[in-house]
C-alpha cells in the first residue's frame, strides 16, 4: 500500500490506528478513580505527543541516519513557532498558511545554518549546530525583541491585522486558531458510563500530519536516499573515495529534518498561539536528542516512542506528591511508610528531571539501541525460551 | 585607552573560568579521547563545595542570654558558631570569613575522589564506544548531579562571600597614571586570575617537568606504545581524568563569590567551554588557555556601549561568532593539533 511493502504497511497502520485511537487508548482508567492521575487523554498532553513525535522523526532522519549530531535542533521548532504567530498576526487564524509558513521558514534557516555547519563533522558539526541555537536563543532575547517580543514571547493581540480575517471575534475577544471554520481547541466529549474520553479537533489535525510525516520518514528510509545516507554513517570515507560527494546528501537530510522540525513548532503554536525564546535554548535541542535516544535512534518507531514516553512520564511524575506517595504506601506499616515515601520523593514531583537522567544513561549504558532494541531483546528471548522448552509440544499446539 | 584596559581587566576573571574549564575538557579529552558533557557538573560541585564548607563552619548552637530579652519578653537566644566557641570569638570569625579559601582545601580531595569515580564507573566503559555515546552518558550524567545538588540545595543561588580583606576594589588607573576611580576593579577577581594563573601554570609544570608527566605526555601522543613499552597507562590517565576534575572543582570554588553558585551554573559555563575548546583546539592544553582568554577578553570587549551601539546584540553572539569563523577558516582550531578528531 502506498509503495510500501508489507512489514511496513503494518506498521504505519498500527501507528495510525494507535493515534486515532488514543483518546480511548491514553484512557484506561475512568474519571474520578485513584488511577486516574495516570491517564493522558486530555488534548493538551495528547498534543504534545504527536507533535514532538513530528520533532523527533525529523531528528531521527539526521542522526538515526547520517550520525551527524546536531544539539541544535530546538532553534528551527522556535524559527517555526516565531513565524506561525506572525502569520497569525497578519494574516488569518487559519492553521494553513501558518503551518506552510513555518515549514518553509524553517526549511530556509536550515538550509543556511547546515550549509555552514556540515563543512566539519562528529564533535565540531555538534558544537557547531549548537553555537547557532544559542546564537538565535540570544539574538531572540535581545535584538530580535521587535520580531519576537523578547524575554514575553510573542503573542496575539487585538490590534493586529489579520487581513484575511477579523482583528476581533465577534464577542471581542481575540480569535482563536482554525481549520477552515473547525476551531482547534473544539473537544467533543463522550461519556461511557464512568469513562470520559475527550477527542479534540486540534489533536487530529496533529495527529493526521504526524501519520504524513510518518509515512514520508518510512519512505525516505527505504528509498535510494535513505540508503546513500546510511553509506554517510557507515563510512563517508569510502564513499567520497568511490566519487560520491556526501554532502549534498547530509545537506537535504539537514533541511529536511529541520522542516519536520518547523512543522512542530508551527504546530505548537497553532495550538496554542504563542512563541518564546526558550523553546530554541540548547536543552530543548537535548529533549529531541534524549526522546530519539530513548527510542531507538535509526529506528522508525523508535522516535515517536522515546517522544510519548518521555512527555507522557514527565507529565505524570511531575504530578506525583507527597500526598499521593503516602496513599500508595500506606498498606506497609508506619515506618516502613515514611521510608519508602523518604527514598522515592527526591525522584518525583520537582525531581523529575533526576529520574530522566539516570533513565536516560541506564538506556546509553545498557541499551544503546533504545527501547526498540529492548523490545526485541524481550521478544528474541521469549522465542528462545519457546523454541528451547517448546519443541516436544509443538506437535500439540499448531503453529501460530 | 582607559576603557581599552578597563575591559581587558574585565575579561580576565570570566576569560580565567573559562580557560581553567577548558583545560580539564581538553586534559581529559587529549589523555582518554572521552568527550565530557559532566564537565560542568564539575565545575558547579565545586562552587557548592565552597557553599558547604561555609555552612559546616557556621554551623550554630543556641545558648540563653538572661540578660537580654526580645520585644516579647523572652530572654533572647543567641546562636555562636561552634568554630568560634572552640577558637575564641576573634579567631573563628575570621576562620568562618575566609571560609571560600579553605575551601580550596576541601575540594582538592573530594574533587579527585568524584574524578576516580567517575573514570572508573562510567567512563571507562565508553572508551570503546562512539564518541556520540560518551557525549551523551556525560550529559545525562550533568543532568542528574545537576539535579541532585538542585534538591539537596535548592534552586536558587547562594550567597557566598569572599573574605573582607578582598570585598572591595582596587584603583588599577592609579598605578598606570590614570586619574583615580577610573578604572577600578575588585580584588577578588585580582585573586581569581592570579589563582587560575597558579593552577595553569601548575598543570604545565607537572606535565613538563616530572617523569609522570613526560609519560603522560607520550600517552597522549601514542598510547599504544607507550602501553607496549610495559607502563601501565590506563592508571595514569585516570589519575589524570582526577587532575581535570580538581581543576575544574578548584575554578568553581573560587568563582563562588563573584557568582552566586546555582545548580545550572554548570550548564550555563559548559556550552561556552566546549566552544572555547574547538576554538583553542580540541587537543591542544596552550590552545585551551589561550582561546579561554581571548573569548574572555573578546566577550567583555563586545559589552562596551559604543560597540553594542555600532552592532546591536554583539555581546551574546560574539562567542559563537568567533568560533563559527575560527571553525571554518582553521578547521583544527587556533593550535589544534593534526590527526585529533578528525574523522
Amino acid at each position: 500500500m502506498f509503495g510500501l511493502d508489507k512489514k511496513d504497511t503494518t506498521l504505519l497502520l498500527i501507528v495510525a490506528v494507535l493515534t486515532m485511537f488514543a483518546p480511548f487508548i491514553l484512557n484506561p482508567f475512568p474519571a474520578g478513580s485513584g488511577m486516574a492521575q495516570f491517564n493522558a487523554g486530555y488534548p493538551d498532553l495528547m498534543q504534545r505527543f504527536v507533535i514532538f513525535g513530528i520533532f523527533a522523526i525529523g531528528f531521527n532522519i539526521l542522526f538515526g541516519l547520517t550520525g551527524y549530531l546536531s544539539f541544535g535542533h530546538a532553534a528551527f521548532l522556535g524559527v517555526g513557532s516565531y513565524s506561525a504567530v506572525w502569520m497569525f498576526k497578519l494574516l488569518s487564524m487559519n492553521v494553513i498558511p501558518a503551518i506552510i509558513l513555518s515549514v518553509i521558514v524553517a526549511g530556509v534557516f536550515a538550509l543556511i545554518i547546515g550549509f555552514v555547519s556540515l563543512r566539519r563533522s562528529g564533535i565540531y558539526f555538534s558544537i557547531l549546530t549548537l553555537a547557532f541555537a544559542q546564537m538565535s536563543f540570544a539574538l531572540a532575547y535581545s535584538v530580535l525583541t521587535p520580531i519576537t517580543n523578547g524575554e514575553t514571547g510573542l503573542q496575539l493581540s487585538l490590534s493586529d491585522p489579520r487581513i484575511l480575517g477579523t482583528s476581533v471575534s465577534a464577542d471581542g475577544g481575540i480569535p482563536v486558531t482554525s481549520l477552515f471554520g473547525i476551531e482547534m481547541r473544539s473537544t467533543a466529549e463522550m461519556q461511557l458510563g464512568p469513562w470520559l474520553f475527550q477527542f479534540n479537533a486540534g489533536y487530529y489535525l496533529c495527529a493526521v500530519l504526524m501519520l504524513v510525516a510518518f509515512y514520508l520518514a518510512i519512505r525516505i528510509f527505504r528509498s535510494p536516499f535513505g540508503l546513500m545516507l546510511r553509506a554517510v554513517k557507515s563510512n563517508q570515507q569510502r564513499m567520497n573515495y568511490t566519487g560520491l560527494n556526501a554532502r549534498p546528501y547530509t545537506l537535504a537530510a539537514f533541511v529536511i529534518s529541520g522542516m519536520y522540525a518547523g512543522l512542530a513548532g508551527g504546530l505548537l503554536a497553532s495550538m496554542d498561539p504563542l512563541a518564546g525564546a526558550e523553546r530554541m535554548q540548547w536543552t530543548a535541542s537535548g529533549e529531541v536528542v534524549l526522546m530519539t535516544i530513548l527510542g531507538g535512534a535509526g529506528t522508525l518507531i523508535g522516535p515517536v516512542l522515546g517522544a510519548g514516553f518521555i512527555k507522557y512520564f514527565e507529565n505524570i511524575f511531575s504530578k506525583i506528591n507527597d500526598n499521593v506517595l503516602h496513599s500508595w504506601f500506606a498498606f506497609m506499616p508506619d515506618g516502613l511508610e515514611d521510608l519508602m515515601v523518604t527514598i522515592v520523593h527526591p525522584f518525583v514531583g520537582k525531581g523529575w528531571s533526576l529520574t530522566l537522567g539516570l533513565m536516560f544513561m541506564a538506556v546509553v549504558i545498557f541499551l544503546p539501541g533504545g527501547l526498540v532494541e529492548g523490545g526485541q531483546k524481550i521478544g528474541k528471548m521469549f522465542r528462545r525460551k519457546k523454541a528451547v522448552d517448546g519443541t516436544p509440544s509443538a506437535a500439540k499446539t499448531p503453529a501460530e | 585607552m582607559d576603557a581599552i584596559i578597563l575591559q581587558i581587566l574585565n575579561g580576565l576573571d570570566k576569560g580565567s573560568a573559562y580557560a581553567l574549564i577548558a583545560l580539564g575538557l581538553t586534559l581529559i579529552f587529549g589523555t582518554l579521547g572521552v568527550v565530557n558533557f559532566a564537565h560542568g557538573a564539575l565545575f558547579m560541585i565545586g562552587a557548592f563545595c565552597a557553599v558547604t564548607v561555609q555552612r559546616i563552619l557556621s554551623i550554630s548552637f543556641e545558648t540563653v542570654d538572661p540578660t537580654k530579652t526580645d520585644f516579647l519578653g523572652n530572654p533572647s537566644k543567641i546562636s555562636t558558631p561552634y568554630v568560634e566557641h572552640w577558637f575564641g570569638p576573634e579567631f573563628g570569625a575570621t576562620i568562618i570569613d575566609w571560609s571560600v579559601p579553605i575551601a580550596i582545601l576541601f575540594a582538592i580531595p573530594i574533587m579527585i575522589l568524584i574524578g576516580f569515580v567517575m573514570e572508573r564507573g562510567l567512563i571507562k566503559h565508553f572508551y570503546k564506544r562512539p564518541h556520540a555515546d560518551q557525549i551523551l552518558v556525560t550529559f545525562g550524567l550533568a543532568i542528574v548531579l545537576q539535579e541532585v545538588i538542585k534538591y539537596y540545595y535548592g534552586a536558587n543561588p547562594i550567597q557566598t562571600g569572599a573574605p573582607m580583606v578582598f570585598r572591595g576594589s582596587f584603583d588599577f588607573g592609579t598605578l598606570l597614571g590614570f586619574d583615580p576611580n577610573v578604572i577600578i576593579y575588585p580584588y577578588w577577581r585580582l585573586v581569581y586570575f592570579g589563582f587560575a594563573a597558579l593552577i595553569i601554570g601548575a598543570v604545565f609544570a607537572f606535565l613538563q617537568f616530572t617523569t609522570f608527566g613526560m609519560v603522560v605526555r607520550a600517552g597522549m601522543a601514542d598510547r599504544e606504545t607507550v602501553g607496549l613499552l610495559g607502563i601501565n597507562i590506563d592508571k595514569r590517565f585516570t589519575i589524570m581524568f582526577g587532575l581535570a576534575a580538581a581543576v575544574a572543582g578548584l575554578a568553581g570554588v573560587m568563582y563562588a563569590p563573584i557568582n552566586a553558585p546555582n545548580y545550572h551554573m554548570g550548564m550555563d559555563f559548559l556550552v561556552l567551554s566546549f566552544v572555547v575548546v574547538v576554538v583553542g583546539g580540541m587537543g591542544s592544553l596552550p590552545g585551551a588557555v589561550l582561546a579561554g582568554f581571548l573569548l574572555g577578553i573578546l566577550e567583555s570587549f563586545a559589552s562596551m556601549t559604543q560597540v553594542i551601539d555600532l552592532i546591536p546584540g554583539i555581546n551574546q553572539i560574539i562567542i559563537y561568532v568567533v568560533a563559527i569563523v575560527v571553525l571554518l577558516t582553521r578547521p583544527r582550531g587556533l593550535m589544534g593539533r593534526k590527526g585529533v578528531m578528525e574523522e
